[in-house]
């Protein structure tokens, strides 16, 4: 009843008051966990009638630029990697879960459902079934979250989501022309048919049909519309390598320290056993000012060092139902809480998804800015980091495009990607979304926070975050 | 009625989207003389760079005035005598329009050649110390760069343009009977080419003119692209401009960011071009690129005289072939072109002004600029806003003109609704609408997503569901009054009550086609020229029951799908298909004079149609020419005779419908260009034969039977109050019949003409075919009293 309430304030205006909801929680007899006392402005987001879901852990196989260790494979063995990490860290039972998804984005034509071919591969019961998803950068989110719906929704208990992509190979393919005289041969009865269409190829058919990271409702590139975004919010060259820079000295701590644990060691068959990232590479402001701008020339700003470089990587999380999380013996790390997914103009407004979409997720969970703890933000170039800064932080901007009356607010930069991002760590674009959930997760554990927020955008002009809270330790 | 298909000239010299010469004269003369703080120019140093920012505060756009000139030549000397500053950009803080071109009222004001010479010559100088500036100056431009804001442009050292589809350079002087005559002539030649910088006269911006190896100055490798440019009159889009080398670099137009997405834009713009002004003067940008070996091989062919002499020759045959030596425009700029590339520059630079001096002062150009004000009056809707904003159009008949009409609407963001009776010929418009858009795609003037975006608007269905959304309804189905009132009452029972009626009828009267509905007020004439996407002409037809907010809506419809609107009255015929009637009655008899059908398309087209009148009789159709000859005759009487309308029902009882049919006054064949006679009329036309009379049956007087016979209609048309005036009447007859342009329509033409001179010749005429020629009283008014002009 107070959730049925609830659901309908929550429709009827996206900002409930938080007195109103604070009553409906109240109400509430289920969770004993609202005994635990915080120092924050509310005490857990757990709602009456919701299940709380949770995740019990996450991992990733090593990032790699492409074309180097992971070359010689194919999409589904590195996330048959991440499955196998994930089921050596977690001691799960083969047969344990109900459902897995996987996201991707440039498909391997001959595992276009990755997630039933790497589930077989990497040993689980083959009574699990399993579908691949795909929403450009935010892929693995959605894996997430459609996980977390199929839980909320009573139909499974234990998911496993993830995402893999894989740049060192891509699918070229024929033009069509070519592809039509192909398909018409395979038809053709007669030798002369097929004679008549062999002599039908002209050199012009040769010519491969190579994929481009660009919009096909524009047909512009992902880095030209990045250039241009941050130009348009007034970023300035040194702005972006500023924060590049940050990104990689960051993960390079991070990485140092040992806090990336959710990276697993793969034995690349034929190769050696790989265990780190190998994208990082703090440089100097020196060095990065030499490079060219690699999209618009020659006075555009986003250049390759500011910008996240093509990745290989697989990622892989467990997200259970609590009480199936605790009846398994599992101590879960973080509840997945209220998350969006938002849209806009794809043309001038395609990388400004976190703007959009972070207070619709904060005032779903009735959260202000001050109450995240943690932020981990999708780095796509350094330059769209900035502008959504920016975006963030104006007026303007909030009223003329977003019809807010205020701003939305920028996260304090000291909680901000704190061990490195997408710029630094690598973006394999299907696989980004896992390791920013189980990054937020380990890091409220780490630096004790309660609540972090994921954010990130996506081509299409798409965008999602997420809140997530800290499992009581 | 169909208009013709070939109106080539006048789709060009209509397609533009921007005003490129504004008057505001009146207001800026009074100004001028006073020393007022400036208004129009003004400029920022920011660091090294004097940012020079040109805003006419009184209007849309930014010409170049007598204000703005003053105040141009002020700043540009306080740029040059500041040590503190290194280089300069210049850029307009109107969003969409860099400069649109001179100050017109400037140019018509004066009195004589030799005054607008002088005018041109100032110009010249200006733009002169300009190029040889020893500060570079970057023109940054976004939005319209046209005219002689082309020709400041490509004065200065280097241009920065934004990629925006505003952003359009040309020369549209010629479509004014006009040439660029502020150096225009001399500069474009040696700018378009891939050479980024070349100085007109030798005497570049000295510190950075070092030779480039054994290249001796080149002059002519822009010359085809810069007779294209100079002659057609044609905009360039910024990205083409940079591959002809007419811009230096291009700047992509900005989305939202922290201020509005055209502030920004043109923020950004100053940004790179202050970097681009500053590259330059340290040398990191240099002026003049290396040559590539095309390029250089493509210099040594031109520097042969006898290759430039070839272009000359080939330009000329083609200028005289298409305008008929009836535009003495692009003659001139030949001449221009050709004095500065053989004889020097001083030579040219004289040339260029004296013969725009000349031009300024012709009929043709005056003309021409009385219907560019005509098509700007045209484009304003005098019966204010309506009430309600058509959002949903529904039109019935998906034929030619259904489905063109659907074509022009479905991308103005308006819901439209093509509604047939039958599948085979919805699908053929649709189909149709469809082409129309994918043609923009392989144009590139769209993507394939905008035009899947746009087709998304149109609905296609056989039946009326629907129609109560709908708030007008285009009728485009047969020209029969019965299927007319049938479709009326069809409508009326499903429409809501704001609804309005319109029906795209070429001959049927309004109050007609009215009398069977329970709303006359709803109901309105909107006759569309074939083929819609082309002809520009729109004739809204009232009758006395028509509400003004029903005419408010029609217009603002018409205006939405880009045409140039004429309001008249209701009567058979309305004013277009009444003023073409007795012309090609006129032709029919021509024809059983045993004219050939050649010869009278010759006489036609060498009096200045751009179609001739056997041709588009064919375009029209026969069968809707024996119909309308029939219907008008019966509404006009013995006035619209001549030619016997059985000459055209037997052509249609034989199946020569036009080029619909394949067969007319010609032959019409699938992939051919070239059209032969039909040889089959020869016969009809021989059963139908009349001897001609001697007396008027010269070439010359042939011409002046077929337009005199229009003109007097159209005069007759403002006498019965038709017509709201003449300049609606000029621009009905060029945009929608194709009335010759160079003299301006047919109240201009009796204007220039002589309205006696033109009695005259009808009366000579009348004394032998009778009353098809007698003269309407107005124009013998007009005649009797030379003070008397239809245009001011």
């Amino acid at each position: 009843m107070a959730a049925m309430m609830l659901n309908a304030m929550r429709r009827c205006s996206l900002r409930p008051s938080w007195a109103m909801r604070f009553g409906a929680c109240s109400l509430s007899t289920t969770t004993q966990l609202q005994a635990q006392v915080q120092t924050k402005s509310k005490k857990t987001l757990a709602r009456p009638g919701v299940k709380n879901i949770v995740l019990v852990e996450g991992v990733r196989t090593p990032f790699l630029l492409s074309g180097t260790t992971y070359a010689d494979l194919m999409p589904h063995d590195l996330a048959r990697a991440a499955l196998q990490g994930l089921l050596n860290r977690t001691n799960l039972p083969k047969d344990a879960v109900d459902y897995i998804i996987y996201g991707t984005v440039i498909q391997e034509v001959k595992t276009s459902n990755v997630a039933r071919e790497a589930a077989l591969g990497a040993g689980f019961s083959d009574k699990i079934p399993a579908h691949t998803v795909t929403m450009a950068c935010i892929s693995s989110n959605q894996a997430m979250t459609t996980g977390a719906g199929l839980i909320a929704a009573g139909q499974c208990d234990a998911i496993v989501a993830g995402g893999v992509e894989f740049m060192s190979d891509v699918p070229i393919r024929h033009s069509r022309k070519m592809r039509k005289t192909m398909l018409s041969l395979s038809r053709a009865k007669t030798l002369g048919q097929r004679l008549g269409l062999i002599g039908s190829i002209r050199l012009a058919h040769l010519t491969p049909e190579l994929p481009a990271v660009a919009e096909f409702s524009t047909a512009e590139t992902m880095g030209h519309s990045a250039d241009r975004l941050a130009a348009a919010f007034g970023v300035s060259r040194l702005e972006q390598d500023e924060f590049a820079l940050r990104s990689h000295t960051l993960a390079k701590k991070a990485q140092d320290d040992g806090l990336l644990q959710d990276v697993i060691s793969f034995k690349v068959p034929g190769r050696d056993i790989v265990s780190k990232d190998n994208g990082i590479r703090p440089s100097s402001m020196e060095q990065l000012k030499k490079l060219k701008p690699a999209f618009i020339k020659p006075h555009g700003t986003v250049t390759a060092a500011n910008s996240s470089f093509l990745t290989d990587g697989a990622s892989a999380v467990l997200i259970m139902s609590e009480e199936k999380a605790l009846a398994m013996g599992y101590k879960p790390k973080a509840y997945l809480r209220d998350f969006v997914y938002v849209s806009q103009d794809p043309k001038d407004q395609l990388l400004l998804g976190p703007t959009y979409g972070t207070p619709k997720a904060l005032e779903r969970a009735g959260l202000s800015m001050s109450d995240i703890d943690v932020f981990e933000f999708h780095e796509a170039f350094a330059g769209q980091i900035m502008a959504n800064l920016k975006a963030m932080d104006s007026d303007w901007f909030a009223q003329t495009y977003m019809g807010r009356k205020t701003k939305v607010g920028t996260p304090p930069i000291e909680k901000f990607n704190l061990w490195g991002g997408s710029l630094s760590l690598g973006h394999p674009f299907g696989a980004t979304g896992c390791r920013l959930v189980t990054t937020v997760a380990h890091r409220l554990q780490k630096e004790g926070g309660q609540y972090g927020l994921v954010a990130a955008c996506a081509a299409g002009g798409q965008g999602h975050a997420m809140v997530i809270e800290a499992y009581p330790q | 009625m169909a208009g013709a298909r070939a109106l080539g000239v006048l789709s060009r010299f209509t397609s533009r989207r921007y005003a490129l010469f504004i008057g505001n004269n009146f207001r800026t003369f009074s100004m001028a003389p006073a020393l007022l703080a400036r208004t129009h120019v003004n400029y920022e140093v920011k660091g090294d760079v004097a940012v020079v920012r040109i805003n006419d505060p009184s209007s849309k756009v930014n010409t170049l005035s007598v204000q703005m000139q003053r105040e141009m030549t002020e700043v540009m000397n306080e740029v040059w005598a500041n040590n503190a500053v290194q280089s300069a950009v210049l850029i307009s803080s109107k969003p969409g329009c860099f400069i649109a071109g001179a100050d017109i009222n400037m140019i018509q004001a004066c009195n004589s050649p030799e005054e607008v010479t002088t005018l041109s010559q100032e110009g010249q100088k200006m733009f002169e110390r300009i190029e040889n500036s020893p500060k570079p100056v970057v023109a940054a431009i976004n939005g319209s760069c046209l005219g002689g804001g082309l020709e400041f442009a490509i004065a200065c050292q280097y241009r920065v343009a934004t990629k925006s589809k505003k952003t359009v350079l040309g020369t549209p002087e010629v479509m004014l009977g006009l040439l660029p005559g502020a150096g225009g002539t001399q500069r474009l030649p040696k700018m378009t080419g891939s050479e980024g910088q070349n100085k007109g006269k030798g005497r570049g911006f000295d510190t950075l003119s070092k030779p480039s190896g054994c290249m001796k100055p080149l002059h002519n490798l822009g010359l085809p692209s810069a007779f294209d440019m100079m002659l057609t009159g044609r905009n360039i889009r910024a990205d083409k401009a940079k591959k002809m080398g007419l811009v230096d670099q291009l700047v992509d137009p900005l989305g939202p960011g922290l201020k509005s997405p055209e502030e920004r834009t043109i923020d950004y713009l100053e940004e790179v071009a202050i970097e681009c002004a500053r590259g330059i003067v340290s040398k990191k940008i240099p002026l003049r690129k290396e040559k590539g070996r095309m390029q250089k091989i493509q210099d040594h062919i031109m520097s042969y005289g006898f290759v430039r002499n070839q272009i000359y020759k080939t330009v000329h045959g083609k200028v005289m072939k298409q305008s008929k030596g009836l535009y003495p425009a692009p003659l001139k700029i030949i001449e221009s072109v050709k004095t500065g590339v053989e004889q020097g520059p001083d030579a040219g630079y004289l040339a260029e002004s004296q013969n725009f001096g000349e031009l300024a002062k012709t009929s043709e150009s005056a003309a021409l600029i009385g219907l560019y004000h005509g098509q700007v009056a045209c484009k304003k809707n005098r019966f204010g806003t309506p009430q309600k904003e058509v959002k949903t159009l529904a039109i019935l008949g998906a034929g030619l003109m259904g489905a063109g009409i659907a074509q022009v609407t479905v991308d103005k963001g308006v819901h439209t609704v093509l509604k047939d009776t039958a599948v085979a010929g919805l699908a053929r418009g649709e189909q149709q609408v469809y082409k129309g858009l994918n043609d923009k795609t392989r144009k590139k003037n769209i993507t394939s997503f905008q035009r899947d975006s746009i087709l998304s608007n149109l609905t296609g269905q056989l039946d009326y569901r629907g129609f109560e959304n709908a708030d007008m309804v285009i009728e485009a189905v047969f020209e029969d009054i019965n299927i007319k009132h049938a479709v009326l009452k069809e409508v009326e029972a499903v429409v809501s009550p704001h609804c309005i009626f319109a029906s795209n009828t070429s001959a049927l009267p309004i109050k007609d086609i009215a009398a069977a509905s329970k709303r006359p007020d709803k109901v309105i004439g909107m006759h569309y020229f074939s083929p819609v996407d082309k002809m520009q002409l729109l004739e809204i037809i009232s009758t006395d029951q028509t509400s003004k907010d029903t005419i408010a809506s029609a217009v603002a419809v018409g205006l939405k799908q880009g045409k140039v609107i004429i309001v008249v009255g209701d009567g058979p015929g309305f004013y277009t298909t009444r003023c073409l009637a007795p012309m090609l009655a006129e032709a029919v008899r021509v024809l059983q004079e045993g004219v050939d059908p050649k010869k009278l398309d010759g006489l036609t087209t060498s009096f200045g149609f751009p179609v001739g009148a056997a041709t588009l009789a064919d375009e029209v159709g026969i069968d809707v020419a024996a119909h309308v000859a029939e219907d008008l005759g019966k509404a006009f009487g013995s006035r619209f005779g001549g030619g016997n309308v059985e000459v055209l029902k037997t052509m249609v009882d034989l199946g020569f419908k036009g080029r619909k049919s394949g067969k007319g006054c010609y032959v019409y064949q699938p992939g051919l260009k070239t059209k032969e006679v039909n040889p089959d009329i020869g016969d009809i036309l021989e059963k139908y034969r009349i001897t001609p009379n001697p007396a008027v049956s010269s070439d010359s007087d042939v011409q002046y039977r077929l337009v005199s016979r229009f003109v007097n209609e159209a005069v007759m048309c403002l006498q019965e109050g038709i017509l709201n005036g003449p300049l609606e009447g000029d621009i009905g007859a060029v945009f929608g019949l194709g009335f010759p342009p160079c003299l301006g329509g047919p109240f201009r033409f009796v204007d220039s003409f002589g309205a006696d001179k033109l009695v005259e010749k009808m009366r000579r005429f009348e004394a032998v075919y009778g009353n098809h020629f007698t003269p309407c009283q107005l124009l013998l008014d007009h005649a009797n009293d030379s003070s008397k002009k239809f245009h001011k």
